[in-house]
């Protein structure tokens, strides 16, 4: 595997420097040629890549193919109102379906499933990454998107489903709704579900499982690496395994970019060793995970990453939707509503995530009339939703309302206990 | 004649009428009326007071949210049709009022209604020569 993974890393590095401008002054930057690089450990030679590079290249700077050879593009929301966009090409969608395909079996799952994928379909890579990886495997597929639980749950009793993908939290919803309907697990067929794009607990996992009567298994990805199945749950459920044939991951310590030791806790960085349309090299994720070699009961000898818990900056997921306070800040501020203060509560009521954004009333938002600040309000809740893609309750307080340490806000009330 | 109302923002929770009258009383600002809009989530206080722009500074230190609003301001008979004849006077003059409310005043018979309206001006004219006393603030404060 290092031989392998050093060869390909070589060849991406080399594809980086010709086809990439941003990369080639980053490594004439640092006195480095591809020809350096010439084993795995050399991967700390290389510059590290963030999100803020893809933003400032928006949308293609980073791709290292022309137009033509692209297939599809895919994008995720950005620290501020700009989306991240990355790329495929015909080979990059083909292994990645390959690496959702390992996910699927890795789940159990067989030729002879079927898979419902509860994921959005559209530009978020969660509900193309599983269906083109079911379709890789030979199953058949259920491209059901998100949404109508009441028919969700039809399709799952009458179709026979017997792979579950969607956001976790989605998951735990539906379990409900079957109890609510009177119906049990024995009236489904499903045996697995495959839960991923946002965080949960173990505790959540058990839930599920006895809920729906299956084995839950985690799968992670971001679409800056590739989408949903960079890594995978195994039987064991003890950390996912990532496809380093793919991926190499490292551990390093978030604020000196130092390489971390096997086991010890830091963010995960990954570098694409096989993208064709968009090789990011040691990509910062901001997750923050352990590695392992433990063996495996599975049998698999693919290297482990825990659950990431937690990140290394203000990133929350809601309902497995990025956002960064950031971006809301972006939202008020071209409503014009002066430079207000602003707090984000997130509760999680029953399974489903809600946030409120809460606002500081400014002299510019008040009014004697009840009905002229019942529109602002409006006028910030759909500005919200279309910039975050998450409906948003909006609740104005007064000023000073919002507590303050050393006279910065404190922008983010997590309630959820996940 | 264009009278000052007050105008706050108040959200809904336990203490915070009580701290801002409070606020009002300690300036030594007499309340002559007073009305509430509210929602699930705030409300908004409205305010005829002796000595508006007083009680705007003393709320404003305080960091409150508070503006002064022009509202028009009538003196109608306390006695069965008074009221319904001011109201038919703007609406025949296509005037719509954004809210009102009333209040008894101390001396003779007579009520005092307190009116919002877009163009307070155009309100005051289509008022004048009808009969209908429009007041001052000598006559409230």
């Amino acid at each position: 595997m290092r031989l392998l993974q050093a060869q390909r890393l070589h060849d991406t590095v080399c594809r980086c420097y010709e086809n990439v401008k941003f990369y080639r002054d980053k490594l004439d930057e640092l006195g480095v040629k591809p020809n350096d690089i010439t084993s795995v450990d050399d991967l700390r030679k290389l510059p590290f890549t963030y999100k803020q590079d893809l933003r400032d290249t928006y949308p293609y700077g980073l791709f290292a193919v022309p137009r033509e050879q692209l297939v599809r593009v895919q994008a995720s929301s950005g620290t501020t109102g700009k989306m991240t966009v990355v790329g495929y090409t015909a080979k990059d969608i083909d292994d990645w379906a390959v690496d959702a395909a390992r996910a699927i079996t890795a789940a159990g799952g067989t030729k002879s499933d079927f898979i419902h994928v509860s994921y959005g379909y559209g530009l978020f890579t969660g509900g193309l990454g599983l269906h083109y990886g079911a379709e890789k495997l030979g199953a058949v597929v259920i491209p059901v998107s998100s949404g109508n639980t009441k028919r969700q749950i039809d399709i799952l009793r009458d179709f026979g489903s017997n792979i579950l993908c969607c956001t976790p939290s989605y998951a735990m919803y539906i379990a409900e709704a079957i109890q609510e309907m009177g119906l049990s697990p024995g009236d489904i067929s499903l045996k697995a579900g495959m839960f991923g794009a946002e965080p949960w607990s173990n505790e959540m996992r058990l839930q599920i499982e006895r809920m729906l009567g299956i084995k839950a298994y985690d799968i992670y990805g971001l679409s800056e690496i590739m989408g949903p199945g960079v890594s995978f749950e195994c039987s064991e459920q003890t950390g996912m395994h990532i496809n380093e044939d793919k991926f190499i991951p490292e551990i390093i310590n978030p604020d000196t970019g130092e390489v971390l030791p096997l086991g010890e806790q830091g963010e995960l960085v990954f570098t694409c060793i096989t993208k064709e349309a968009l090789p990011l090299l040691r990509y910062r994720t901001r997750d923050i995970a352990t590695l392992s070699r433990d063996k495996c009961s599975c049998g698999r000898t693919l290297i482990k990453m825990s659950k990431p818990c937690g990140r290394t900056d203000d990133m929350l997921i809601i309902r497995g939707i990025n956002v960064f306070p950031s971006q809301i800040e972006s939202v008020l501020l071209e409503l014009n509503l002066a430079a207000p203060n602003y707090q984000l509560v997130i509760e999680r009521q029953g399974n489903l995530d809600t946030l409120e954004v809460q606002v500081e009333m400014t002299p510019e938002m008040f009014s004697d009339s009840v009905r002229f600040i019942e529109k602002t309000e409006k006028k910030m809740k759909s500005a919200l939703l279309s910039t975050l893609g998450l409906a948003a309750e909006v609740k104005l307080v007064e000023p000073k309302a919002i507590p303050r340490s050393e006279g910065k806000a404190k922008r983010i009330v997590d309630n959820r206990k996940i | 004649m264009v009278i000052k109302q007050l105008s706050v923002f108040v959200e809904n929770k336990i203490g915070r009428m009580a701290e801002i009258t409070g606020i009002i009383g300690d300036a030594n600002v007499d309340i002559r009326a007073l009305s509430i809009a509210d929602t699930s989530d705030f409300g908004i206080l409205r305010l005829i007071v002796d000595k508006p722009e007083e009680a705007l500074l003393a709320l404003k230190e305080n960091k409150i949210t508070v503006s002064l609003t022009d509202v028009i301001a009538v003196g109608i008979e306390d006695k069965p049709g008074a009221f319904a004849k001011v109201v038919k006077i703007m609406s025949d003059a296509g005037i719509s009022i954004e809210y009102m409310y009333a209040f008894i005043s101390r001396s003779d018979d007579q009520a005092f209604v307190i009116m919002r309206v877009e163009d307070p001006d155009k309100g005051i004219a289509a008022l004048n020569g009808q009969g209908i006393k429009l007041l001052c603030r000598e006559d409230i404060y």
